[in-house]
């Protein structure tokens, strides 16, 4: 195929050849970068939160009428008692948080007493003896807390427990591979030994600033007695949906005096990451709709304009035609044209990609552009261009060589 | 002979119908994606109080020093909020014209109906100029009193919505309503005030929230009764004493503030104040680092606390974007569709229409298709908009909306985007050398 002949074509319609590489150009780059952005969304919420999401499920509890922290700590475990005879409920918990909901507390752990010189931060998760059988969590070093060590605090109470769990990303963060079991940290001023490590447990937050550290947990053996915290449910599996539509009317009947919304007050743990992670979900959703969107004009507007060069050259493709030219080398004509074009198009569109990621990356502090998904994003319009260029130059390529000698 | 054109157009563009439904598509899709995603970013950057938002101020005190910081990239800013101490100690100080402290507090209450389960409410405990300084609507009744903070007065005031569910929407001024336990006297009902973002305290509720602002109670009251904060507490170090007294007694910060300055010379002595206050407490050996106080008006501020989501700009860059690659589309369509017209504008040149009459002509040809597709562009944003509520967040996507600035913004981006995309095509028609054409023929 000869490119010279080709080029001194393009040079008669320069303006359209121009705007078909500009619209590759700017649609290479925005793509690019929605391609980049969905991707991230996808990781993030594809991570594990560590818990056994299937059988769980959550209740969001205020007692009413302020009762006193005694009278909390009885009414919890009535209600804990009562939760763990439900038929179809395996194990339950009090905490004040759990992954992916959203609020909880975090704090910076240290080696050494000095609150300013932590080591790694951590989310703190209140717990007693079943929350590791509840959340199904795995413990991989160490043992689970004992009933005896459970303590109870009071709101903002200084949190000084003797013993935590924490998870294997944390015991990294710490100790850098050394086993944790049996060694002191200091969430306060006072010592904490470690008695065991988990396998995973997520943070409470989905952040894209906490990610670095969205693996590290630590689990205390401490009962806050505060108005509002939340009931862990364990059922027996495949009850799950049963469980959370019966399990509102059941804590009212034990007790009235008490608040469970009754919009989104018990959730199941599906419900829980579908909130979690609707914004990178719908961030995701999004993006893809607007890349579709655009390739689909590109590609539209290349088969437009194309045709349109076709039916302009009917006379001139006759002429080759009749002159010898195959079927095959009008097809490959009008092919390598659009390979010309799109290839000047991808050339700043890959320049115009990476200065939009900068632009990007300074504005709203999102990473650095791959450049796989650049690659990708070029190969991807090279291969719709030729796509969309084929229908109009098969029609090319059946022009009659008798063409040549009609007038217009 | 606008209306001739008009007729030339249509002709015009019946004759290669797949090329102007291209268009059409091209820009009703490009103007729908930029206003769905403009629709979602105006209802969340919009000001919420726009007649005052200038004069609302928003102080922040370096109480914790370089040693605090909690983000390294945030400019060396201070903490967003304050301790008790000095929250208290502003209000005593007294220095703007109004001015409140208050924290975000979420009680339960108990139905004077027995039949009615107790109920979780959230509100903010605040001092009583509050209300004048950011011009709340009342239905019945007013705010409290002065007198009412200083002697920590059972009072409260109630959304029209909580007024609703427990009053039946009756004024329900003077009647008395349990709240976590203790009675409180309703002493106003507001009149649908539902500011998003909820500008006066954006630390504690990140400015969208789903959650409703049903009870407004005193500050001074609330601290009495040990009504605990329902918002962020943030410290850079652990509070010696406990509950919720230790957390009073800590430099940990959980109280937002506001004070309304109504010029600048206000703004400045104001600002001069804080200096002072920061001063004295280091002369008193409470801070050993440099003066690093903030005073910002609510603009700023929101600015500062990045209240309108990241994402929410990226998908209107993205959009806006996509506009672009439509008009791009559309003028090359378009160029090829008036070229291949040369021998009639050639006729129509060489019977003496001026350069201008091809201009009106083709502008208005670009223009009805800015048209038709802006009309397809409104169904599509109305098909975006509703997608958008189950795609984002429900605390963003219901503030977005369709009313009528919207409606008339779509096609005027789509008709003015389109002609502006025509420009150049109809400069290359009205360029066609007349005789050329003719000859060829």
């Amino acid at each position: 195929m000869q490119i010279r002949p080709i080029l001194a074509a393009l040079r008669h319609h320069k303006a359209g050849s121009l705007l078909i590489a500009l619209q590759v150009a700017l649609t290479l780059a925005i793509v690019c970068n929605a391609l980049f952005i969905i991707h991230g969304r996808l990781t993030h919420l594809s991570q594990p939160s560590g818990v056994d999401e299937d059988r769980l499920l959550v209740v969001e509890n205020q007692w009413a009428g302020k009762p006193d922290a005694g009278h909390i700590g009885s009414m919890m475990s009535a209600d804990l008692n009562f939760l763990r005879q439900m038929p179809g409920v395996s194990n339950a918990y009090a905490t004040d948080a759990y992954p992916l909901r959203g609020g909880g507390m975090s704090y910076g752990i240290g080696l050494v007493p000095d609150k300013l010189k932590y080591a790694a931060e951590s989310a703190l998760y209140f717990a007693d003896e079943n929350g590791i059988d509840t959340l199904g969590l795995k413990l991989v070093a160490g043992r689970n807390f004992r009933a005896d060590e459970i303590g109870q605090i009071d709101a903002h109470s200084p949190i000084e427990p003797a013993e935590a769990i924490i998870t294997v990303d944390l015991a990294k963060a710490l100790f850098h591979g050394q086993a944790a079991v049996g060694k002191v940290i200091y969430l306060s001023a006072k010592p904490t030994v470690i008695i065991g490590v988990v396998e995973r447990m997520q943070i409470p937050w989905t952040y894209s600033d906490m990610a670095k550290w969205s693996g590290n947990s630590t689990l205390i053996p401490l009962r806050q007695l505060v108005d509002t915290f939340d009931y862990v449910v364990r059922t027996e599996p495949g009850q799950v949906d049963e469980i959370a539509s019966r399990v509102r009317a059941a804590l009212y009947a034990q007790n009235r005096m008490r608040v469970i919304d009754a919009d989104g007050g018990v959730l199941t743990y599906a419900q829980v990451r579908a909130k979690a992670y609707k914004n990178d979900r719908g961030i995701a959703i999004l993006m893809s709709a607007i890349s579709l969107v655009l390739l689909a004009i590109t590609g539209a507007g290349i088969v437009g304009l194309t045709s349109f060069w076709v039916g302009q050259r009917r006379k001139q493709i006759g002429v080759r035609r009749a002159l010898g030219a195959t079927r095959n080398d009008i097809l490959s004509y009008f092919l390598t044209e659009n390979l010309l074009i799109a290839v000047a198009g991808v050339t700043i569109g890959g320049v115009l990609a990476v200065a939009l990621n900068f632009w990007l990356m300074k504005q709203f502090e999102i990473d650095r552009l791959a450049p796989g998904y650049v690659l990708a994003g070029v190969v991807a319009l090279l291969v719709l261009g030729q796509a969309a260029v084929l229908a109009p130059a098969l029609r090319a390529s059946h022009v009659p060589p008798v063409e040549a000698t009609r007038s217009v | 002979m606008l209306g001739y054109y008009v007729d030339l157009a249509i002709r015009s563009l019946k004759r290669s119908p797949g090329l102007t439904l291209l268009m059409i598509l091209a820009v009703a899709f490009g103007v729908a994606a930029s206003m769905t995603s403009y629709s979602v970013f105006r209802a969340v950057s919009g000001d919420p109080i726009p007649w005052k938002s200038s004069q609302l101020y928003v102080p922040q005190i370096d109480i914790w020093g370089p040693k605090g910081r909690l983000d390294q990239t945030d400019n060396n800013d201070p903490p967003d909020a304050m301790d008790y101490a000095e929250a208290v100690d502003l209000m005593r100080a007294h220095r703007a014209k109004f001015q409140s402290a208050m924290y975000r507090v979420s009680p339960s209450i108990v139905p004077p109906d027995p039949t009615m389960h107790p109920i979780n409410v959230g509100g903010h405990a605040v001092y009583s100029e509050f209300f004048p300084m950011l011009d709340v609507p009342f239905k019945y009744g007013s705010g409290w009193s002065a007198e009412s903070d200083a002697q920590r007065a059972a009072v409260v005031v109630i959304s029209s919505k909580l007024n609703q569910k427990l009053f039946g929407g009756a004024n329900s001024v003077g009647k008395t309503l349990d709240i976590d336990g203790k009675d409180y006297r309703v002493v106003g009902v507001l009149d649908n005030w539902n500011p998003k973002p909820v500008f006066y305290d954006v630390v504690n509720t990140g400015g969208f929230t789903t959650e409703q602002e049903d009870v407004f109670l005193p500050f001074q009251r609330a601290i009495d009764v040990a009504m605990p904060n329902d918002g962020n507490t943030n410290c850079s170090e652990m509070p010696k004493g406990s509950g919720f007294v230790g957390l009073q007694q800590s430099t940990c910060v959980w109280i937002a503030y506001m004070a309304e300055l109504d010029d600048k010379a206000a703004a400045a002595a104001y600002k001069d104040y804080l200096d002072g206050y920061f001063r004295e407490q280091k002369a008193a050996g409470g801070f050993d680092w440099p003066l690093n106080n903030r005073l910002r008006n609510l603009p700023e501020w929101l600015a500062s606390e990045h209240v309108v989501p990241s994402d929410t700009k990226i998908s209107l860059v993205v959009a806006l974007g996509l506009l672009v690659v439509c008009l791009v589309n559309t003028a090359g369509l378009l160029l090829a569709k008036f070229l291949r017209r040369s021998s009639e504008i050639s006729v129509r040149r060489a019977l003496g229409a001026p350069r201008m009459a091809i201009y009106t002509q083709f502008l208005i040809e670009a223009g009805t298709v800015g048209l038709t597709g802006g009309l397809l562009g409104l169904l599509l944003t109305w098909v975006g908009v509703w997608g958008v509520s189950w795609v984002l967040p429900k605390e963003i996507s219901t503030l977005a909306h369709i009313d009528v600035s919207l409606l008339v913004l779509t096609l005027l981006v789509a008709v003015v985007t389109t002609m502006l995309a025509g420009l150049y095509p109809t400069f290359r028609a009205s360029r066609v050398q007349p005789a050329l054409q003719l000859k060829s023929n």
